[in-house]
């Protein structure tokens, strides 16, 4: 284990410069993620165009690993569909809990790969998750009310 | 700068009974606002609940004026003693208090266990608070007389491993000495305390006078979960979060800390560990 396998160079920038910060609004669909336990709180706001993420922003208080989480997550499925973030979602699920598993994670998470460090600090895998939950009842709660704005955020905690 | 043990009960009590909640203030330091406190008291304060030490700050508070002033108003008084007993001597017929609660794992014993000590007098008008073996005298299908003190408030087998491992952590705590682990951490919490203030950017949390040995702490630029990542990476064992007392955090307007503390084993070379493992932080933050 290396620290700076954790704390990677596009890491410690997204954390540093978050993309995708703020607040959209109007949005067609947002949710609050948080984790109780660390105190680590998110908000996701996102566009939709029928079933393609045309936008999405996040604000929230987090660590470093969390916080460039969500801004790596937002760069990420702009423009996606549903299928393809799902496809997407698994893969870095996969990359951030294969622990003791020293292959490379697959190619097309892109900039995404830089979080499959925290392989190897399963005490920090929910502070690189806790985005894509949030950003999976975002979807989930759109999905509910179709053809409706929603009536309040969703909520998704990580414990 | 209370426990969530010693918030959450309580509320869960109004709920249920309809009484009423107050929260005596703190300061900027830290330390309890003691006139406010007193002013809080009436003849119609039930319970008065306070720490002995704060957990996420280490403020020692001043629990002997606070339990005479408590008494004087006609109220019970419980002291969470969690954090204190495995760092000073306490007596609890000495502060005259009527209830006294600690926890065995913060005093070097096995998990699962605590003590509850309560004044006789007291322990006599309570009702058991809970029913099965052992608590009782007789039973029959009419009816069941209860046993006495302490057994009726003993229902069911005890947790006979926890009481052996806690009566053996209390005898080596009083084998090593008390007085001597207690002068040991003081001097390592103010060597700690000015190492940790020659940092550039961080900052300490809670700065009461008399504290125990704990110091809660920020550093700019760096999330204290990355911090506790790091510092265990180095070898420093530290406690990061809200400690349990989400309160306090949102007083001093930080998320979390991260917490060092000292216990009897703690020595001037894990001081230094601590002070270059910051460094470590800095360095890969930039």
């Amino acid at each position: 284990m290396d620290l700076k396998d954790l704390y990677r160079d596009v890491i410690l920038d997204h954390n540093k410069h978050p993309r995708n910060f703020g607040r959209l609004d109007p949005c067609d669909t947002s949710a609050d993620g948080n984790n109780p336990l660390c105190g680590d709180r998110l908000t996701l706001t996102l566009r939709l165009d029928g079933d393609r993420v045309s936008d999405i922003k996040f604000e929230g208080k987090g660590c470093a690993i969390s916080t460039a989480s969500a801004s790596l997550m937002t760069e990420a499925i702009k423009g996606k569909d549903g299928v393809a973030i799902k496809h997407l979602s698994t893969l870095v699920h996969q990359a951030l809990t294969a622990h003791g598993d020293d292959s490379l994670p697959p190619a097309e998470l892109g900039k995404l790969a830089a979080l499959a460090g925290v392989r190897e600090y399963p005490a920090r895998v929910k502070c690189a998750s806790l985005c894509w939950h949030t950003l999976d009842a975002a979807l989930k709660h759109r999905t509910n009310s179709l053809g409706e704005t929603p009536t309040g955020p969703a909520t998704v905690s990580t414990e | 700068m209370e426990h969530h043990a010693n918030i959450v009960p309580w509320q869960m009590l109004c709920q249920r009974t309809g009484a009423t909640l107050k929260v005596a203030p703190i300061d900027r330091r830290g330390e309890l606002d003691l006139a406010t406190f007193k002013a809080l008291l009436s003849n119609r304060t039930k319970l008065a609940a306070f720490t002995q030490v704060s957990n996420a700050l280490g403020t020692v508070l001043p629990i002997k004026d606070m339990i005479a002033a408590a008494r004087a108003a006609g109220a019970l008084v419980l002291i969470d003693g969690a954090q204190a007993v495995a760092h000073q001597r306490v007596d609890v017929q000495a502060l005259d208090c009527d209830f006294y609660a600690f926890s065995s794992h913060k005093l070097y014993g096995p998990t699962g266990i605590g003590v509850l000590w309560a004044r006789e007098s007291v322990l006599r008008e309570m009702p058991p608070w809970q029913g099965g073996g052992d608590m009782i005298l007789t039973v029959s299908f009419s009816g069941t007389t209860y046993n006495d003190l302490p057994y009726r408030f003993e229902a069911g087998t005890p947790n006979i491993s926890g009481a052996v491992g806690l009566a053996a952590a209390i005898d080596y705590l009083d084998a090593l000495g008390i007085e001597r682990a207690h002068a040991h951490e003081q001097r390592l919490l103010k060597r700690a305390t000015a190492a940790l203030k020659a940092i550039d950017g961080l900052q300490i949390i809670g700065e009461a006078n008399e504290k125990s040995g704990v110091i809660s702490f920020v550093l700019d630029g760096v999330h204290p979960h990355d911090l506790g990542t790091i510092l265990d990476d180095e070898g420093v064992a530290v406690r990061t979060g809200h400690h349990c007392a989400m309160p306090v955090m949102d007083f001093f307007d930080v998320p979390a800390t991260a917490r060092a503390s000292f216990g009897c084993y703690s020595d001037d070379a894990d001081i230094d560990q601590l002070v270059r493992a910051l460094g470590r932080a800095r360095e890969v933050f930039g």
